[in-house]
């Protein structure tokens, strides 16, 4: 079902917060909704800087509630505990039986700091280096279980082959873990690591260790020219190009129905106005990030438009509210892209890894030999 | 509201599955449940995973068609180890308790959902949100079991890095829950949220918390051990204690002291409810449950565990003792703490007085004429309750009425159906005398406890 340019599957993702909601409920049924528009994730914002609910124990409570659809919740890694926060989303991905994903982020803010009263703020580069300390040390906790570590070999009295296990031995420039883990190896290897790849130092921590990476920008020529550099830092740090899917950010506000926002956006050709940005019904930037205004259909050219173009893997997408434009979405723009034949109507995959073609990792200290 | 008191003493009962994983448990006493580090049974062809997600509610919908107030997760934060060496030899690998306890609101209505969370490399801001997070997803069934971590073992997984000593753990312990429940009463009921400031010996915190007033207001606060320090711990700030008293009278000892405690506290005997974790094994006769639980045990202590129990003793390599000969005929290291010898387990058992233990085992060994692996399944923690279904009720019921214990928290030695028979065969007998609920009685955990909704005069702004 590949899209007649040739360009890699389709992939979409939509951001299922909604402020204030504590109530289980209702983050059951937009995580349906979503997956009844078979998209590849969800994502659920989290912060320690204003009210919400912990993000990756909303989407541990909708996992059993749902079948495929990838769980993306937001687990920052400035003042949490690298231990603890990979152990929660191995646990995710065991209770989601492999749909689990994680999308990093750092606290820069004095107020988040002395919520914990550890360490003062630091600038966003530094934490995004510690980041990605936290997403190295994560994989090698993943790994420190071997697959098929568990024996249970009644001869020898062993539960487990203790070769198979390993200390990660980490030492960053933050922080140090000795592991091994306490959770056996997670279904996909790795949960999907997120990063959004915008700005600065958290480019290049994305390009490193990212699965799918973010962009906020607000024409295709930008995104493309990311993507290019993106892939290209990622081949620097050793990894395969395509092991990297590339996500444009966009806030949908699809409240205006049918109408289009701006007429002709179906075009394939890019206008010097839409790239910078200018017009109504392309993405139009603000304070949110790139936002989209205008009905579901236009919205369906606009995501063919970009990614045919290859200036992006697909789409993460916002809606302003949720339930409205979640629905539009789903029923509206995703329908459409199937009817073209350019997204999927079923998945043909269990896990998320599945869902976005990215292979199960090889455990490092299987390949490498490594010593417990 | 005014709750009409049944006729007689109502029994409470929990679950805990997977206590291999509780890394606190001691030789010396303190254990809050029995046996050693290893009373689940893998080898049994009845065993299943103890990480798929299935086992788990396979153990939670069982626990709640029970009718149980709480299903407990343990939560270790590090693999034990042996000479160096990871420990092979039991039941290892376990998910994160609260994570695990999301998923299980999905798929339970009523049962209270229980997790371990450490004080001592935890943060009372996290936690605390974490913990009200899970009481919003389950309308009102959260508890936090609150354990500190002895060692700098463990601690070589995290930031903090380091340990303890005995006394500030505790100091931490406590200020930790009283942080916590400082954020917990930041919102309003009409939610209205507070700034918090908090500062003392271990925290300097300050800010406004995230989420609002949860549905029991204060998750239920759950405390494991037996210590001087853990019973007043218990009595000024815990809802129930988890500890293990073998016998009737130490038990009713147990419990009296601690409830005697409460007034202190200005609180009243029902403000706390004493949980001791116990297992328990049925037969058709009682003849065929000693039998099973003589096999049981057999299968728990398998040789090399033999020998393993006999090293964090003795403090020394036995390896080349046969588990089927006698005990060792040289005494053990008589303090192989702070600095552990090789020898010695980490992040398991901690030795109070080796050689007090091992010569009461050359006693017994020598008494009964038993091998290293016969006398370290007579020594070690025995099944509490062994018997017919009807005589296992009528003891659990003897327990409670005559207040050795308001309830008890089972630990099945079998994952996942561990708890089937008991919930199918002595749940019965125990409506039938009258002891234990017929249904729900509310929502919230708490509810089902029986405790009070924690006071909100004080939180209007």
């Amino acid at each position: 079902m590949t899209s007649s340019t040739g360009r890699g599957l389709l992939h979409l993702a939509a951001a299922v917060d909604q402020p204030t909601v504590f109530d289980a409920g209702s983050y059951v049924e937009l995580v349906r909704l979503a997956e009844r528009g078979v998209l590849d994730f969800v994502t659920l914002g989290d912060t320690f800087a204003r009210p919400g609910p912990d993000a990756l124990a909303v989407l541990s409570r909708v996992a059993p509630a749902t079948r495929r659809i990838g769980l993306v919740p937001t687990v920052t890694t400035t003042h949490t505990e690298p231990f603890h926060v990979q152990a929660a989303v191995a646990t995710l991905d065991w209770v989601s039986r492999g749909r689990a994903g994680w999308h990093l982020d750092v606290s820069t803010t004095e107020g988040e700091a002395r919520l914990f009263g550890r360490r003062h703020a630091a600038p966003a580069d530094t934490l995004w280096q510690e980041a990605g300390e936290v997403a190295d040390v994560a994989a090698r906790l993943w790994d420190s279980w071997e697959d098929g570590a568990e024996i249970r070999d009644v001869a020898t009295g062993r539960f487990v082959d203790r070769d198979k296990l390993h200390h990660t031995d980490f030492e960053g420039a933050a922080f140090s873990v000795k592991g091994p883990s306490i959770v056996p190896r997670p279904p996909q290897g790795h949960p999907v690591r997120v990063v959004d790849a915008t700005e600065g130092q958290a480019r290049r921590t994305a390009a490193r260790y990212a699965d799918v990476a973010l962009l906020r920008v607000t024409s295709p020529a930008q995104a493309a020219a990311v993507r290019t550099e993106l892939r290209g830092t990622a081949e620097e740090f050793g990894r395969d190009p395509d092991t990297l899917r590339i996500l444009a950010c966009l806030v949908v506000d699809l409240g205006d129905g049918e109408h289009a926002a701006e007429p002709g956006w179906g075009s394939p050709l890019f206008g010097r106005r839409r790239e910078l940005g200018g017009g109504g019904g392309g993405p139009l930037g603000t304070a949110q990030g790139p936002r989209y205004r205008g009905g579901p259909v236009d919205l369906a050219d606009l995501i063919a438009v970009w990614h045919q173009a290859g200036a992006v893997d697909g789409f993460h997408l916002t809606p302003v509210e949720p339930r409205r434009d979640l629905e539009r979405l789903v029923n509206g723009t995703v329908a459409l892209l199937q009817h073209r034949g350019l997204f999927r109507t079923f998945y043909p995959g269990s896990t998320l890894r599945e869902h976005l073609g990215l292979g199960r990792p090889a455990n490092q200290y299987a390949v490498t030999g490594g010593t417990s | 509201m005014t709750v009409r008191k049944p006729a007689v003493k109502q029994i409470h009962l929990a679950a805990l599955p997977h206590s291999h994983s509780h890394s606190r448990s001691r030789s010396s006493g303190e254990s809050p449940v029995p046996g050693v580090d290893n009373t689940t049974v893998w080898a049994d062809p009845r065993a299943k995973s103890q990480i798929e997600f299935a086992s788990f509610e396979h153990l939670a919908r069982t626990a709640e068609r029970g009718l149980f107030d709480f299903f407990l997760l343990a939560g270790g934060l590090r693999l034990r180890e042996h000479k160096g060496r990871i420990h092979d030899l039991d039941v290892v690998g376990h998910p994160e308790a609260i994570t695990v306890l999301n998923a299980l609101a999905a798929v339970t209505e009523r049962l209270g959902l229980a997790a371990t969370v450490d004080a001592t490399f935890n943060e009372p801001y996290e936690t605390a949100r974490r913990l009200a997070t899970l009481d919003h997803l389950s309308g009102g069934r959260a508890a936090w079991n609150v354990v500190t971590s002895a060692d700098a073992f463990t601690g070589a997984n995290f930031r903090r890095g380091g340990f303890l000593d005995r006394a500030d753990r505790h100091a931490r312990t406590a200020e930790f829950v009283a942080a916590a429940r400082e954020l917990w009463d930041s919102w309003t009921p009409e939610g209205v949220s507070r700034p918090f400031a908090h500062r003392g010996r271990h925290f300097d915190i300050a800010g406004e918390f995230t989420v609002p007033r949860s549905p029991q207001g204060h998750p239920v606060v759950i405390q494991a051990g037996d210590s001087a320090e853990a019973r007043e711990f218990a009595a000024s700030s815990a809802d129930v204690v988890f500890a293990r008293h073998g016998t009737l009278e130490a038990g009713r000892a147990f419990y009296a002291d601690v409830k005697r405690r409460l007034a202190a506290y200005g609180r009243e005997p029902e403000d706390l409810k004493i949980m001791p974790g116990v297992t328990f094994v049925l037969g058709d006769t009682a003849a065929e449950a000693q039998e099973r639980a003589a096999e049981i045990r057999w299968q728990q202590i398998s040789p090399q565990n033999a020998i393993l129990t006999l090293e964090q003793i003795w403090g020394v390599d036995l390896s080349d003792h046969d588990p089927d000969g006698p005990l060792p005929a040289f005494d053990p290291d008589p303090d192989p703490h702070p600095d552990p010898e090789p020898g010695l387990m980490q992040g398991g058992v901690e030795v109070a007085d080796p050689r007090a233990i091992a010569e009461k085992w050359r006693a017994l060994s020598h008494e009964k004429g038993l091998s290293i692996r016969q006398t370290v399944i007579e020594a070690t923690g025995r099944q509490s309750f062994v018997g017919t279904p009807e005589a296992v009720a009528a003891e659990l019921e003897e327990f409670v009425r005559t207040d050795a214990a308001d309830g008890f928290i089972l630990a099945p030695h079998l994952t996942p159906g561990g708890l089937d028979e008991f919930v199918d065969r002595v749940v019965p007998l125990l409506q039938e005398r009258g002891a234990y609920r017929t249904h729900y009685p509310g929502t919230t955990l708490r509810s089902h406890l029986g405790l009070a909704d924690p006071p909100t005069e004080a939180l209007i702004p």
